[in-house]
């Protein structure tokens, strides 16, 4: 019992030393670094990146992958814009018709996806067509974001002293977080993804849900998406057909460090926030530093990436029973 | 005999493709004037077919390396950051002082050097993405991820983050020559592809290549080696790739870590599956280039009849889903309502 429980948290004990690792190097190198603000920056900076990781989660972790994340935050962020910059429409029916528009994005490809038995990744793909092409359709240039509401949701904010203050934004993140670990260890929802990612075939003999599961797995990330589109819209104050090019690798890249196995099937949502966090370390990191470029995030983010994937693939030889084990607790959650 | 061609399973794979791309050229031509015409202008040849061939070379050679990895049940995302890596390396060799801030040219580089080097460093990439794949047993996706996300920064180290400019005559024909009338990329395109056709179809190697995506397993059981397989189908495409990456750089006269190749990747993956290969099995090269053809004729259509550029990709992600569907077998069941054993029958 004692080794599986190692199993599976080894990949999180150490996502969360890296974490460790790196703020205490950071600390000791810069003055500065170790602050409650550096900190709470992180939750700030990669608000987005965070809301969409949490959504990915359990797309990777019932065995599928969504590459369309980046695109979907590009054209809700130009989509709000347009629609309250240039036909001054209140930002409440805007948000609401964004995130509708993300579940209706999501649940379409998981109806692609279960239905017509086509893989994730070609049906996310052109997701990722689609919606970056409606975002140049929508407008070419950035729009800018100005409405008193807006500015009010930007300027809320719970102050945490030492000159730290946790935006709106910040909120969010931490509130989907919270939702999506709720999600995964206490919810039928959850314990059917891990299932359908452990075995699918499995999932379907034991008679779980897998075909609904599958659909609302997508229809969650659509929404978390749109969602983070709205919380980009709010960090930049505007939208931009090309912005977050490229997003959905460092979402698949945090979740992947967080501890979350590619191949489907184990993970957790808390491991992904450290995972974001570690991202956003990096680059904190980099900009301390000063004198090493930008480019050298992509390349520590790559490292890091083989190095936890060379970590999952060592435990995912010595344990094959942590998968039968996660179907197994999904039955027991089943109604008789 | 005509029967059974229709029956064999290849044709029917190549038809949906192929018919597509027929539809987009007949409406060509009867919509956009003289789409059809090839001209001959000093002995070379020009037209807009000729343009699609010329602008669709780089991902059609990566459609090749392509190809044969999802033959093997296998994908390559890191297609793009290779293309940076080698543009970045040609223009680097070329201009080697230019990034410490040196305009003046130094001694001619030798074409040999130009080209060889970005091509090792390429086929040492793809050599990478087999042995992580092969030996180590990391999913594909992952695998080529790493490479796909560090590769760029490897490229823009290369380059110091500058775009390179260069001017290199030799170098630069085979972005913009001109070989037998041909633009010079589109003959590399068909070298290789007779070159790939060759070695798949007229040796043994490519029903290795089905074998080991079909089933591993069995064949590692039939006495194939799988490893060594999977290791030389990514390094063709890191090859694949590296050829791809000196036609754009060439054709620029610069090397741009930051956008050569980008999103590159994600074409010659629909291109693949618009040719009707699938993961793992059977793989069509003539389907694979008629996908690629399909992606750049549509992007060249919407420009001359004066849609909105920004219209192109909204257009792909039809096309893609529309080929893919037609596709799945779940789909066409909706429709014909005939279950697969009567179909086995009629045929």
């Amino acid at each position: 019992m004692k080794i599986r429980l190692n199993q599976k948290t080894i990949p999180i004990l150490a996502t969360i030393a890296v974490f460790i690792l790196v703020y205490t190097v950071g600390s000791i190198l810069y003055t500065g670094f170790f602050s409650l603000r550096v900190f709470t920056n992180l939750f700030i900076d990669n608000a987005f990146v965070g809301v969409i990781a949490v959504g990915m989660t359990f797309v990777i972790i019932s065995g599928g992958i969504d590459l369309s994340v980046g695109s979907v935050i590009a054209f809700v962020g130009v989509l709000t814009a347009k629609l309250i910059h240039v036909y001054h429409i209140h930002p409440v029916p805007v948000i609401f018709l964004a995130l509708l528009f993300g579940a209706l994005f999501g649940f379409t490809m998981g109806c692609l996806i279960h239905f017509f038995n086509l893989p994730p990744f070609l049906v996310t793909l052109v997701g990722m067509f689609l919606a970056r092409g409606l975002a140049f359709l929508t407008s070419l240039d950035a729009i800018p974001i100005k409405h008193p509401f807006i500015d009010r949701i930007v300027d809320f904010g719970i102050p945490l002293g030492f000159r730290a203050w946790l935006p709106a934004t910040g909120i969010i993140f931490i509130i989907v977080v919270l939702i999506g670990i709720y999600l995964s260890h206490f919810t039928r929802f959850g314990r059917n993804t891990y299932a359908i990612g452990g075995n699918e075939q499995s999932a379907i003999l034991m008679g779980l849900p897998v075909g609904k599961t599958k659909v609302l797995i997508y229809t969650l990330n659509g929404t978390l998406c749109a969602l983070a589109g709205i919380v980009y819209s709010l960090y930049t104050l505007s939208g931009y057909p090309l912005a977050c090019v490229g997003l959905e690798l460092d979402v698949i890249a945090a979740v992947v460090i967080g501890g979350t196995l590619l191949t489907g099937g184990a993970g957790f949502v808390e491991g992904t926030l450290i995972g974001v966090l570690i991202l956003g370390l990096i680059q904190t990191f980099i900009t301390f530093q000063g004198t090493l470029s930008s480019w050298w995030t992509m390349i520590v983010i790559g490292v890091l990436l083989f190095v936890f994937i060379l970590l999952q693939r060592y435990l995912s030889t010595t344990s094959i029973t942590t998968t039968n084990l996660a179907v197994k607790e999904a039955v027991e959650m089943q109604p008789t | 005999m005509s029967d059974r061609r229709i029956n064999n399973e290849n044709f029917q794979k190549l038809l949906w493709p192929l018919v597509a791309l027929g539809l987009i050229l007949l409406f060509n031509f009867f919509f956009t004037p003289g789409f059809l015409n090839v001209e001959v202008k000093d002995g070379r040849l020009f037209g807009s077919l000729i343009d699609i061939v010329n602008r669709g070379a780089p991902v059609m050679l990566l459609t090749i390396g392509m190809t044969l990895v999802f033959a093997t049940g296998g994908i390559d995302l890191s297609v793009g950051a290779v293309i940076a890596i080698s543009g970045a390396l040609a223009a680097t060799i070329i201009r080697p002082d230019y990034v410490k801030g040196v305009l003046e040219y130094g001694e001619l580089r030798p074409l040999f050097m130009v080209v060889s080097i970005p091509l090792l460093v390429s086929m040492a990439a793809g050599l990478w993405n087999g042995l992580l794949v092969a030996i180590i047993g990391i999913q594909p996706i992952i695998a080529t991820l790493i490479l796909m996300v560090a590769g760029r920064g490897i490229a823009q180290l290369i380059t110091q983050g500058q775009i390179v400019v260069f001017i290199h005559e030799p170098f630069q024909f085979i972005g913009s020559g001109f070989l037998f009338g041909l633009p010079f990329p589109i003959s590399i395109v068909i070298f290789m592809c007779a070159l790939t056709y060759l070695l798949t179809r007229k040796t043994a190697l490519g029903m290795f290549i089905e074998a080991v995506g079909a089933n591993p397993v069995a064949s590692r059981f039939m006495g194939v080696k799988e490893r060594l397989i999977k290791i030389s189908v990514y390094t063709f495409s890191g090859l694949c790739s590296g050829i791809a990456g000196l036609i754009i750089c060439a054709d620029i006269k610069a090397a741009d870590a930051n956008h050569a190749g980008f999103l590159l990747e994600l074409d010659a993956i629909a291109s693949v599956i618009i040719g009707g290969t699938m993961w793992g099995g059977r793989f069509t090269l003539i389907g694979s280039i008629a996908g690629t053809l399909i992606i750049q004729s549509l992007t060249t259509t919407i420009l001359t009849i004066g849609i909105a550029p920004e219209v192109t990709l909204v257009f792909k992600a039809v096309v893609i889903i529309c080929v893919a569907l037609i596709q799945s077998e779940d789909f066409r069941r909706l429709f014909t309502h005939r279950s697969p054993q009567l179909k086995a029958k009629s045929s």
